[in-house]
């Protein structure tokens, strides 16, 4: 099937747009879906997203993010490329995480509003030979840090989310004692 | 050949029964899971999509949840079993294209399911009939535990579950109900409610999930963000617009049966003199016939036939369904023709 708009690339994105009970389809390919992504408001599927990569270029950086990642920048680990990853809207292994870590901070903001996991932690048995308490430490002084220089600067907002990721890392600390796992 | 038995079983989705089964079909929550150390499927060599597929089969198969299961290779199935397991929710659309080094292990009553090297690695999936969230997390929380202690999942306390997508990092969990809403189709409000979902953070679809159309007047709700909430935070949150929704859905029921009873009558009695009397009948005018007399038998109209047997109907008649029952490949024409018996053999009971 080829794309509605520019009819010359394969149409990967299909979307239905329900608008006072007219249902309108719409087969696009990705370069299309993405320009057109700002009109669809349904879900925050591959053309939003392909959408916000594209935005998350014009946004200014926090100094504590550091910047954004270069469209060249190559994960260590398995090779792909951050404009492989603006291209596709997916990342190439779970090193890549930290290797865009700086571009993908406000991308994980926009799509949910938040930056920080609250959720389900594996078991701490099934993470120790995983490094989890070594990354906790590194991940917890991080923060610290980043508190400590928010504070200066007054930028309390910041601050504030700052301090509950501090706390919740040191909860997580706390929990993770070696327990005998459970069957 | 493999898949064939499950043409003999009813899938614990489509029974009809738990919590609020008139108007939710049935409740699913799928988690995303990934290999520490493998790359993501799609960048992935065939050398190492072929050690994530071994690794995660071998892990699958050794859980209480999934020993003894069903496992199939999606590439040595051919296109109607393909399409046949897509239609009963147990692969995706994405799991059919290049289906080399893909596979699927279904649990006993096809309830717990996994795909393995779809986007992610993994994906867990949990089904129920009817508004059950809660037991679809509660079973999957416990399959994912089970896995994680033969394989590395990707995790980072920061950023939770790691996943090929952004938009599913985190908790990796969507939890999806699926609705049939006729009345609020037919009472014209079904926009502004699907809006107003799409407001709260919420996605809706159709049957069959991303890009299709909201057939049989079905519609799939789920959550949209991943991370920053906890999987209960998630799941309580959608549990209650899902209520509300399902509140407006009786009102207009009622509202129907007050102000235009004999029309929502004739609508209802029409489509089921129509399914059991036509002998050609393709799955679109058999989806909103269907949608009818569903509605009939919910609410207490239609008294000859079950819940069940209706929602049966909805994937017994797909496309590939039609083509496992004859046993062999049926061109569209012949489909439409064997839809219609099956339709008026089992409307009559037989």
């Amino acid at each position: 099937m080829l794309c509605d708009e520019c009819g010359k690339n394969k149409a990967t994105v299909h979307l239905t747009e329900i608008i006072n009970e007219q249902i309108t389809k719409l087969n696009l390919c990705e370069a299309c879906a993405k320009e057109k992504g700002s009109d669809v408001e349904q879900h925050f599927g591959i053309a939003d997203l392909l959408a916000a990569l594209s935005d998350a270029e014009t946004t200014t950086q926090t100094p504590a993010q550091g910047g954004a990642v270069a469209a060249k920048t190559k994960c260590a680990h398995c090779g792909l490329a951050y404009e492989d990853f603006k291209k596709i809207g997916r990342l190439g292994c779970s090193e890549c995480y930290a290797a865009f870590r700086a571009s993908l901070l406000p991308l994980l903001k926009r799509i949910h509003g938040a930056q920080q996991h609250m959720g389900k932690t594996p078991h701490p048995d099934l993470l120790k030979e995983q490094k989890l308490s070594s990354k906790l430490h590194e991940e917890l002084e991080a923060t610290k840090q980043e508190l400590a220089k928010a504070v200066k600067r007054e930028d309390f907002e910041e601050a504030a989310a700052l301090r509950d990721k501090v706390k919740f890392l040191e909860k997580k600390m706390k929990e993770h004692h070696p327990k005998e796992l459970k069957s | 050949m493999k898949v064939d038995h499950l043409l003999k079983q009813t899938c614990e989705w489509l029974r009809g029964t738990g919590p609020n089964s008139d108007i939710v079909m049935s409740s699913r929550v799928r988690l995303a899971r990934n290999l520490e150390t493998q790359p993501f499927s799609h960048w992935a060599t065939k050398k190492q999509e072929k050690e994530t597929l071994e690794s995660l089969e071998s892990a699958a198969l050794s859980t209480d949840l999934l020993g003894g299961g069903l496992h199939v290779r999606i590439a040595d199935v051919d296109d109607v079993d393909k399409q046949f397991l897509l239609e009963r929710h147990l692969i995706s659309r994405e799991h059919i294209v290049q289906p080399e080094y893909k596979a699927v292990v279904i649990g006993d009553k096809e309830i717990v399911s996994v795909m393995i090297n779809e986007e992610d690695h993994l994906r867990i999936q949990v089904m129920q009939s009817g508004f059950n969230l809660q037991e679809c997390w509660r079973v999957s929380n416990r399959l994912d535990d089970a896995m994680h202690k033969k394989v590395k999942f990707a995790f980072v306390p920061e950023w939770g579950y790691l996943t090929a997508c952004p938009t599913n990092t985190g908790t990796g969990l969507r939890a999806s109900v699926m609705l049939h809403l006729p009345a609020l189709v037919m009472t014209k409000q079904i926009t502004r409610v699907l809006q107003a979902i799409t407001k709260l953070g919420m996605t809706a679809r159709g049957l069959y999930g991303e890009g299709t159309e909201a057939e049989g007047n079905f519609f799939q709700i789920s959550n949209q963000i991943t991370l920053g909430s906890s999987e209960e935070d998630i799941i309580d949150n959608l549990e209650r617009i899902i209520r509300q929704v399902i509140g407006h859905e009786e009102n207009a029921r009622k509202t129907l049966m007050k102000q235009n009873r004999e029309v929502l009558q004739d609508k209802i009695w029409r489509a089921n003199g129509t399914l059991r009397s036509a002998h050609i009948i393709n799955t679109k005018e058999m989806m909103g016939l269907l949608s009818m007399v569903r509605l009939g038998v919910d609410m207490g109209l239609i008294t000859d036939i079950d819940r069940r047997a209706v929602n049966e109907l909805f994937i017994l008649t797909q496309p590939a369904h039609l083509q496992k029952i004859e046993g062999k490949v049926l061109s569209s024409v012949q489909r439409d023709i064997k839809r219609a018996n099956l339709i008026r053999r089992r409307l009559e009971g037989r």
